[in-house]
C-alpha cells in the first residue's frame, strides 16, 4: 500500500507531529511525503532525511501558504489517484484538511487513531477517550489522522527520499488568509514536551496563574499546560488548554496543579506515563488516575517544591 | 440570510459512559442526553447573528431517532425559527451525514450553515469539513469568532499555536469551538412557544442518501485502567519521588 504522508511545518521547520504519522503510515506500507506551502524547499530537504521516506512531493505555491484546506484538499486529492491512504496529523491542520479530502474521494475518514490492527482495521478513541472502538473500514482508499502521543516518532535522519515537484492546483479563491495570533512560548512545545505542569482554576488569575506555575515548570524545564476552567477563566491563552477540546498530551510526568480533573481534562492527559496531583480536595477526582498525589494548598505546597528542586 | 445548523443528541457530557460488557458499544439505555454543547453554541451564535439583523431565518436540523425532535425542540426553544427531523434509528457516519445536509443546503440555500466540530460521542471532527467538500464552499473550522461582512464571513479560528483569522466566500461552513460564545437557557415561556413552531419529519430516503455504514465497529473496549497511585504526606517526600524518578536531579 502506499500511503501519502501530510507534512507539519511552521516557519521553515518540519514538526514533530509529521514524525508521528510517519511511523503510523509505515504500517501500512510504504512512505510518501506531501510538503504543500510557499518557499519551503528547506522543509522539503529536512522531511526527505526523516527515515522510512520515499518519495517527498512538493507544492510550492503561495495558493498552499498557511495550509487553507479550500486550496491543499484537491491537491492531495490529486495524488491520491496513485496513492491508497492519505495520513495526516491530528493537528489543527489535519483535523481541518483531513475530512474534506475524504468527502472529495467519497470515503470515510478514520480520526485520531491510536494504532494500527491491520491494513484495514485501526483503534480510535471515542466519548472522550472513556471507549475505545476497534474499528474495520471497507473503503477503497484510506483517509487517517493518528494522535501523535500513541506513536513513537520516526528517526529524523537516516533516510534518503527523492524530492519531485508536483504542479498546483492553485487557488480556488473560496478563502483566504487574514493573520494570525500566535502565542509566544519560552517553554517547551506542550504536544512533545517530556514534563508538563498544568494549572487550573484554583491559580485565581492571571498573574497568580504565572508566579505560581511557571516557577515550577522552569525548574523542571517543562512545558506549561492548563484546564479548561483556566482558559476560560482568562488565566491563560486558549492554546495551553489540556483535554477532549483542547490538546491531547502524553508526557513521562504530568504535574496536575489546582485541577480537579474532569472527564473533558482527564482525555487529554490520561496517557501520561507518570501523574502526579497536587489538590487541597482530598475526594477530587484527578486522584483516581494520579500515580503521586499530594494533598495540600497549592499555594504553600509549590513554592516549597520549587524551592526545593 | 438564512442559516442551517445541524445538531445532534448525544449522551450528556456530564455523564460517565459506560462500555457494554459484550463489547458492542457505549450503554445508552436509560442514561440522561441532551444537545451536543458545541452544536449548542452554533445554535447560540446563528441566534445572535439573527439579533444582529445578518440572518433572517434559523431552521434546526437533526438526524436522529424520534428522541432527536427534543433537541430539535430545544433548538427552537432558544431561537430557531423551524427544525427537520431526519429520521432514523440507525447509527449515521459523518460522510452520510453531510450527504443528508448537502441536499438540505441545496433545497434551502443558506447563506451560512453552523455545525459544532465535532460531537461529543463519536469524536470524529469530520461532519463540517466534509459538507464543505460536498457543498464546494469555504469551511471556518474551530470558530472562535464570526463576522459577517458583505457577501464574505470573517472567521478567527482556534489553531494549534493561537489563532488565526480567515475570510471565507459566502455560502460558508463554520465549525463551532468552545470560546465562541455562551449559549443561553431557554426560557419557560419560549420552551412552551417552541412546541407550536413548524418540525417537519423525513427520512434520508427523502433525500436519496443511502446510510450504510463504511465503517464498521468491531469491537468497544474500556480503556486501559492505570494502577493506583499513592499518596505521598510532604512536599519532601514528593521531592523525594521525583529525585527516584530522574524528573530532577
Amino acid at each position: 500500500m502506499k500511503t501519502l504522508v501530510w507534512v507539519e511545518h511552521e516557519g521553515g521547520a518540519l514538526k514533530d507531529a509529521t514524525l508521528s504519522a510517519v511511523t503510523a503510515a509505515s504500517k501500512l506500507g510504504e512512505v510518501h511525503l506531501i510538503v504543500a506551502g510557499a518557499g519551503v524547499g528547506g522543509v522539503a530537504a529536512e522531511a526527505a532525511k526523516i527515515a522510512g521516506v520515499g518519495k517527498v512531493h512538493v507544492a510550492d505555491d503561495a495558493a498552499f501558504d498557511h495550509a487553507l484546506a479550500e486550496n491543499v484538499a484537491p491537491l492531495i486529492v490529486d495524488l491520491m489517484g496513485h496513492h491508497d491512504a492519505f495520513v495526516a496529523p491530528a493537528t489543527s491542520n489535519g483535523k481541518n484538511i483531513a475530512p474534506r479530502v475524504a468527502a472529495l474521494l467519497d470515503v470515510m475518514q478514520l480520526s485520531d487513531i491510536l494504532s494500527v490492527e491491520s491494513a484495514d482495521t485501526f483503534t480510535r478513541p471515542t466519548y472522550a477517550g472513556n471507549a475505545i472502538a476497534t474499528v474495520k473500514t471497507s473503503d477503497a482508499k484510506l483517509v487517517i489522522t493518528v494522535r501523535g502521543t500513541a506513536f513513537e516518532k520516526a528517526a529524523k535522519d537516516g533516510g534518503s527520499g527523492t524530492i519531485e515537484a508536483v504542479s498546483s492546483t492553485g487557488d480556488k479563491g473560496l478563502s483566504s488568509f487574514v493573520g494570525a495570533e500566535i502565542a509566544k512560548l519560552e517553554r517547551p512545545e506542550l504536544t512533545s514536551a517530556k514534563i508538563i505542569v498544568s494549572g487550573g482554576r484554583a491559580l485565581k488569575d492571571g498573574p497568580t496563574f504565572e508566579s505560581t506555575i511557571f516557577p515550577l515548570a522552569d525548574k523542571l524545564g517543562a512545558a506549561v499546560g492548563a484546564s479548561r476552567a483556566a482558559v476560560d477563566a482568562g488565566y491563560v491563552p486558549n492554546d495551553y488548554q489540556v483535554g477532549q477540546t483542547g490538546k491531547i498530551v502524553a508526557p513521562e510526568v504530568y504535574v496536575a496543579v489546582g485541577i480537579s480533573g474532569a472527564i473533558q481534562h482527564l482525555a487529554g492527559m490520561k496517557d501520561s506515563k507518570t501523574i502526579i496531583a497536587i489538590n487541597k480536595d482530598e475526594d477530587a477526582p484527578i486522584f483516581q488516575v494520579a500515580d503521586i498525589g499530594l494533598v495540600g494548598d497549592l499555594f504553600t505546597v509549590l513554592p516549597e517544591l520549587a524551592g526545593k528542586l | 440570510m438564512k442559516i442551517l445548523v445541524p445538531v445532534k443528541r448525544v449522551l450528556d457530557y456530564n455523564v460517565k459512559p459506560r462500555v457494554k460488557a459484550d463489547g458492542t458499544g457505549v450503554d445508552l439505555a436509560n442514561v440522561k442526553m441532551s444537545m451536543n454543547p458545541f452544536d449548542e453554541i452554533g445554535v447560540e451564535e446563528a441566534i445572535r447573528l439573527k439579533e444582529k439583523g445578518v440572518a433572517t431565518e434559523i431552521v434546526a436540523v437533526s438526524v436522529g431517532p424520534a428522541k432527536a425532535q427534543e433537541t430539535l425542540r430545544t433548538a427552537l426553544a432558544m431561537g430557531a425559527d423551524r427544525a427537520i427531523l431526519v429520521q432514523t434509528d440507525d447509527e449515521v457516519e459523518p460522510l452520510a451525514l453531510a450527504k443528508i445536509f448537502k441536499a438540505i443546503a441545496d433545497a434551502e440555500q443558506p447563506g451560512l450553515v453552523i455545525l459544532g466540530k465535532q460531537a461529543i460521542d463519536g469524536d470524529n471532527n469530520q461532519t463540517g469539513q466534509m459538507l464543505a467538500a460536498l457543498t464546494g464552499w469555504a469551511q471556518g473550522t474551530f470558530a472562535s469568532a464570526v463576522n459577517v461582512e458583505g457577501d464574505h464571513v470573517s472567521v478567527t479560528r482556534e489553531v494549534d499555536g493561537g489563532l488565526e483569522t480567515v475570510k471565507l466566500k459566502l455560502p460558508a461552513i463554520v465549525t463551532t469551538d468552545l470560546r465562541l460564545n455562551e449559549p443561553r437557557y431557554a426560557s419557560l415561556p419560549n420552551i412552551m412557544k417552541a412546541k407550536s413552531k413548524p418540525l417537519d419529519t423525513k427520512t434520508p430516503a427523502d433525500y436519496g442518501v443511502d446510510t450504510t455504514p463504511r465503517v464498521k465497529t468491531v469491537k468497544v473496549s474500556e480503556p486501559p485502567v492505570r494502577s493506583a497511585g499513592v499518596k505521598v504526606a510532604d512536599v519532601d517526600e514528593l521531592v523525594a519521588k521525583l529525585k527516584a524518578m530522574g524528573v530532577h536531579s
